[in-house]
């Protein structure tokens, strides 16, 4: 038996909760973030310095990081939802349709209807999932497939351009407050909503619980079904938002906006330390591992990579950090079974 | 006072084969559905759809889902075992490269071929190992190797293409068989069908897949070499992926990084639909045949009938979902009717 | 912190001729049973008598068919695992159920937690609370750490404190000392016995006798579905107990067999796999029967399986007819006449999805094969042969295995490793969960063998099977052989002192 530290002094406890954060998935991203962004700042000081490539830096990533925060929260429950990429395409796509065809509707609404909209595509989702039990990765696969297919439909042979949209709708795509885009703290502030959910909400802890043991989620008498759809719909919520945010950057949308979009918030997840398999991460990882992959793909043309090598570099750092966390797990599992056995002598 | 429990006589036993006649094997299956679709497809499109009859549309028709039909052999093994691939399509991407640099730099042909293959295959094995060995989920790896494969294929041909191929193999690849319409490179197709079947269905390696899938530890208590076999199936995914690869670029004349983009999914898709089952464990080879079949014939009649491809991919979604969503409801709805009072929620078997 | 009782007169929880059945099988035909508060109370019975029937009716898992179901006097029916928690019933399993990924804290607290303004989770009060917990308890488990690792003692306190959190009146504990070690298992009975002063009402289901006696005030036998009686534990004996639960008189259950012993045919040196088994040293010869016996969690099986080559040792060697088997290598193994029955029937023994025939045929495809190819009609030749052979009662060789009973499941499991033609059989509980007229069947199947040369090496957690088949007994405790014991010399008592090495004193009640 191990022993309790219930009345450890707080000067302990305290070290030993920065010894946690340091050892954090986390903060070694977020390491390797800063290491990447000061490798290229050297080499090249408009990479950092100058106010486009500061405010880029942090702007064109936080759409992916919206994607990747939903996409965290359905892995953890031991899900996945390939059909964000779609959502999100769809909801930029109405999301110009609105401007054009309801002159003078308020931005407010869009966003609104944005997240509804993107909102009631997870709700499909999860209600299919959820009810039916059938494996997320096949039915978001379908819906994938059935979302972009009414993108490409409704688009027809259009495209929404820049100049359909209100003036002050594009302003938002590049304001900045302070030096920080506006969009960027759109998502900022979703993602710490986000994050103090999970954290600190009982059915936030209750989707780390049924991600990692859906049977014992089950036999404690958790209301699965009710949080896995909830998970859904906040996953196709925040890819709704990413959708109108991203008609707002762009201002062009066509209809294979967002393509690829799922794979790589997948892959941020994964490389933010979210396990495949539920029960672990949290959103700020998936977030900083959003982070991390935008702005290693920016910087490797700076550090002499020319950028065609981009997806390489994706796929291995998605390979690496899977195999961290295994070597890490293998390692953990031994380490407490030892200990288990040292106390039992 | 000593039991005796077995009679003095004993009884012989006689079993059956089957316990259901030959045609409610054969016709109340999944495959038989997807069949029964293809050729109800075909019926009404035949009839209605202008030109959808004519042997021009077939050819185009089968040069158009080779690639499709080739990768769903091995992805069938794969799927039937409980694993995926996902990476696929880059690989196919990463020979088609291959493919054209080193003809490009003055390799025959021939050898760039072989060459490809090889690339496949060791990407299958690196697949395999980091699986099998690493002990890593086959999603999440083969999520990350899509990017890397898709990665080194345009990495290494940046934005250009590989054109010049000689026109006697750009001609092989759309070549047909006498007056037929049927492309030639079906033979190919075929003669790999055949031995794919061969395995899955009547080999001590094809007994062993389905185990797998059903019950790995059963399989590895009964002496099945379950780590073996699931590396061999994904470096057969990757070898048969290259050689769609070497097909896909000779057919368009065109290496590029970014052929076949999203094919896996289509390829996925197919197999799901034609009876196999994510979970693992149940499938078979001519339902998946048919489900490519199945989506590509929708697609070129619906193209013909001048329907647009967004349109048949949101049939191909929607049939995907159907089909998984009706399986686990008969299984719910053979469970219920197992149950007349249907207020309990125990597992069927009961318990020890 | 006694608990008020709320109808004096009631019992705490209480069964009325109780049924329950799964399509044809009847699992329960008569459960009863009447746990008072402040009491301990026994539930024993064979594998298959109903007992996990039972808690699973109490735990919210099953609806009864009939019968009544009393809660503190009233009328209950749960419908969901929920309900029966929320009645302030707790069911802690043989495998407990925990969240690896969460810390002990959270586990208990799931869906519980103590909460501040804006329903924001209140994680010093939380953790304040579990070391409360565990300081009642009189454990020490870090309140921190991640479930995952942690022995399966400890998680079993983890699921007491999430009980007693609860507050739950009612504690059924399923086997729970089949995985623990001697000091562990005194620790939980301290915790059990400190609860039943609380005024709750507990529910003890073992296998092991010794610990019955010693913690148990009262005990109820149940047998094939059935309840047979209670008694208060001062008033009854071992041999009655055992009469009770089969029905019959124990010591011509089992026939004996007589059989020549020919060579060595497995040998087994030094097997050692570090915290697993230690040492490892015996021969089985060929006619003979030898017997693994021991508690349950002593690490039989786990030796069983580093023989057959699905779980690793490190050092050591086996070798059969002078043969060394290869290690980790369950092809190997077969390929040199070695066979194993497992333990887990379901899990390892069969494909339960798939039919008797391919299960029945899966050991021999090699030699069924004609190059390299296997044909449906000769697996289905060989299936009827075996099949009959064992008189598996099935009406079709394409039914799946899941659908059979216990029984018949464990024939097909045997015919297929028989149609190997081994020559040394290792048998894992070869019958654990079957009827008693299959049982029969089985050790007869096992003696006849015996008699025409095969070596058997028969793992069992029941004592009369081991003292009926074995030639002899090879006891293992905590991983190492305590005793090899000719059938002579094999008694209950020698066996079980030699399985515990607990004090002779608090063994009394054992004969």
């Amino acid at each position: 038996m191990t022993t309790t530290t219930a009345s450890a002094p707080a000067g302990q406890r305290i070290l030993h909760a920065l010894g946690g954060i340091a050892k954090a998935r986390e903060t070694g991203i977020l390491v390797a973030l800063v290491l990447v962004v000061i490798a290229a700042t050297a080499r090249n000081p408009n990479f950092l310095f100058s106010t486009d490539g500061f405010r880029d830096l942090l702007l064109t990533p936080s759409i992916l990081l919206l994607v990747a925060v939903g996409q965290a929260i359905v892995i953890i429950t031991r899900n996945v939802d390939l059909s964000v990429g779609s959502t999100l395409g769809l909801t930029a796509y109405l999301t110009g349709r609105l401007f054009i065809d309801v002159p003078g509707i308020p931005i407010i609404l869009v966003f609104l209807i944005g997240l509804l909209f993107g909102g009631f595509l997870g709700l499909i989702n999860g209600a299919l999932i959820a009810f039916a039990k059938v494996p997320a990765l096949v039915i978001t696969l379908g819906t994938l497939y059935i979302y972009r297919g009414i993108n490409v439909w409704w688009t027809g042979s259009d495209r929404i351009n820049a100049s359909d949209m209100p003036k002050d709708f594009l302003a938002l795509g590049t304001k900045t407050i302070l030096y920080i885009p506006v969009l960027t703290i759109i998502a900022v502030v979703v993602l710490i909503a986000a994050g103090w959910y999970l954290r600190n909400q009982r059915p936030g802890r209750e989707l780390y619980a049924i991600g990692s043991d859906p049977a014992a989620a089950n036999l404690y008498g958790l209301k699965v079904t009710q949080r896995v759809l909830v998970a859904f719909v906040v996953c196709g919520a925040l890819a709704g938002l990413a959708g109108v945010l991203y008609s707002a950057r762009y201002g062009t949308v066509n209809s294979q906006a967002g393509s690829g979009f799922e794979l790589e918030a997948v892959g941020a997840a994964v490389i933010g330390g979210v396990a495949i398999f539920g029960g672990s991460g949290t959103v700020w990882g998936a977030a900083i591992g959003a982070y991390l992959l935008f702005t290693i793909n920016r910087a490797l043309p700076i550090l002499g990579v020319q950028d065609f090598w981009q997806r390489a570099v994706v796929g291995v750092l998605i390979i690496g950090a899977i195999v961290l966390d295994r070597l890490l797990a293998l390692r953990q599992t031994r380490k407490l079974t030892e200990a288990r056995d040292n106390d039992n002598d | 006072m000593t039991e005796t429990t077995t009679a003095t006589v004993k009884i012989a036993r006689s079993y059956r084969d089957y316990s259901a006649p030959l045609w409610r094997r054969v016709l109340l299956t999944r495959e038989s559905a997807v069949i029964a679709a293809l050729l109800i497809v075909i019926l009404v499109a035949s009839v209605s759809v202008d030109h959808f009859a004519s042997p021009i549309t077939m050819t185009y028709l089968l040069l158009d889902i080779t690639p499709i039909l080739l990768i769903a052999l091995p992805m069938t093994f794969v799927i039937i075992t409980g694993e995926i691939d996902l990476s696929v399509a880059s690989t196919v991407g990463l020979s088609s490269v291959v493919l054209g640099t080193l003809h490009q730099g003055g390799m025959p042909i021939e050898l760039a071929a072989v060459a490809a293959l090889v690339v496949g295959a060791l990407g299958g094995a690196l697949n395999g190992f980091l699986i099998t060995v690493v002990g890593l989920p086959s999603l999440a790896v083969t999520i990350g190797t899509l990017a890397l494969y898709r990665g080194l294929a345009v990495g290494l041909l940046g934005t250009t293409a590989v054109t010049d191929f000689t026109e006697f193999w750009k001609d092989l690849a759309k070549s047909k068989i006498g007056e037929t319409g049927v492309p030639s490179v079906m033979i190919l197709f075929l003669v790999l069908a055949v031995l794919f079947a061969i395995l899955l269905h009547f080999t001590r390696f094809g007994r062993g897949v389905y185990a797998i899938g059903l019950s790995p530890e059963a399989a590895l208590f009964s002496g099945v070499r379950v780590q073996r076999t699931k590396f061999i199936l994904f470096v057969l995914t990757g070898t048969v992926s290259a050689l769609a690869g070497i097909y896909y670029t000779l057919r368009f004349g065109s290496a590029r990084g970014d052929n076949a983009t999203g094919l896996e999914l289509s390829v996925i898709a197919a197999v799901l639909l034609g009876g196999v089952s994510i979970f693992g464990g149940r499938g078979s080879l001519h339902g998946v045949i048919a489900g490519v079949l199945l989506i590509g014939t929708l697609g070129s009649a619906l193209r013909l009938a001048s329907v647009t491809s967004d349109v048949i991919n949101i049939i191909t979604g929607l049939l995907l979902v159907a089909s998984v969503v009706s399986t686990s409801v008969l299984a719910w709805l053979r469970t219920r009717r197992a149950r007349p009072g249907g207020k309990t929620r125990a597992t069927p078997a009961a318990p020890q | 912190m006694t608990i008020s009782h709320h109808a004096a007169g009631h019992a705490a929880l209480e069964l009325r001729d109780v049924s329950k059945s799964f399509g044809a099988v009847v699992a329960l035909s008569s459960g009863s049973l009447r746990l008072e508060n402040n009491s301990i109370h026994a539930l024993i019975g064979e594998n298959g008598a109903g007992k996990s029937t039972i808690v699973k009716i109490i735990a919210g898992l099953y609806q009864r068919d009939s019968g009544e179901f009393l809660l503190d006097g009233q009328s209950t029916d749960f419908t969901s695992t929920a309900q029966s928690k929320a009645a302030g019933i707790a069911v802690i399993y043989q495998e407990p159920t925990l969240f690896p990924d969460l810390s002990v804290t959270e586990n208990i607290f799931m869906g519980r937690q103590p909460t501040r303004s804006l329903g924001r989770i209140d994680r010093r009060l939380m953790r304040e609370e579990a070391v409360g917990l565990f300081r009642r308890l009189g454990v020490r488990i870090d309140p921190d750490r991640p479930t995952l690792g942690l022995s399966i003692a400890d998680q079993q306190i983890i699921e007491i404190a999430k009980a007693i959190s609860l507050d739950a009146r009612v504690l059924v504990m399923d086997e729970p000392t089949a995985a623990l070690s001697g000091v562990e298992v005194e620790r939980l009975f301290a915790v059990a016995r400190s609860l039943r002063d609380e005024g709750r009402a507990l529910m003890f289901i073992s296998h092991r006798f010794d610990e019955v006696f010693d913690l148990c005030d009262t005990v109820t036998v149940m047998r094939d579905g059935e309840y047979i009686a209670t008694s208060p534990i001062a008033e009854t004996t071992v041999d009655e107990l055992v009469r009770r639960m089969v029905g019959r008189d124990v010591t011509n259950l089992f026939p004996k067999e007589v059989a020549p012993l020919g060579d060595d045919v497995l040998v087994v040196t030094n097997l050692s796999q570090p915290g697993v088994f230690h040492d490892v040293d015996f021969t089985v010869r060929a006619g003979e029967i030898v017997a693994l016996a021991g508690l349950v969690g002593a690490g039989r099986s786990e030796i069983a399986r580093a023989i057959f080559g699905v779980d690793p040792y490190s050092t050591g060697t086996v070798s059969i007819s002078g043969t060394r088997v290869p290690r980790r290598n369950p092809g190997a193994s077969m390929q040199l006449g070695l066979a194993l029955v497992p333990e887990d029937r379901r899990k390892q023994g069969l494909v339960l999805e798939s039919s008797v025939a391919r299960n029945t045929t899966m050991a021999i495809q090699r030699t069924l094969s004609r190059f390299g190819l296997l044909f449906s009609s000769k697996e289905n030749e060989a299936a009827r042969q075996w099949a009959s052979r064992l008189e598996v009662k099935t009406s079709a060789l394409d039914t799946e295995v899941g659908t059979l009973s216990g029984g018949n499941q464990q024939k097909v499991v045997l015919a297929k490793w028989l149609a190997t033609k081994p020559s040394v059989l290792i048998i894992d509980e070869p019958t654990r969960g079957i009827d008693v007229g299959t049982k029969a069947e089985v050790h007869r199947l096992l003696s006849e063998l015996a008699g025409t040369g095969l070596a058997i090496l028969m793992i069992s957690s029941e004592l009369p099977e081991v003292l009926g088949m074995a030639d002899r007994v090879l006891v293992v405790r905590e991983g190492r052989i305590t005793a090899s014991l000719a059938r002579a010399d094999a008694t209950a008592e020698s066996v079980m002192l030699a399985a515990t090495q607990s004090a002779p004193a608090t063994k009394e009640a054992v004969r």
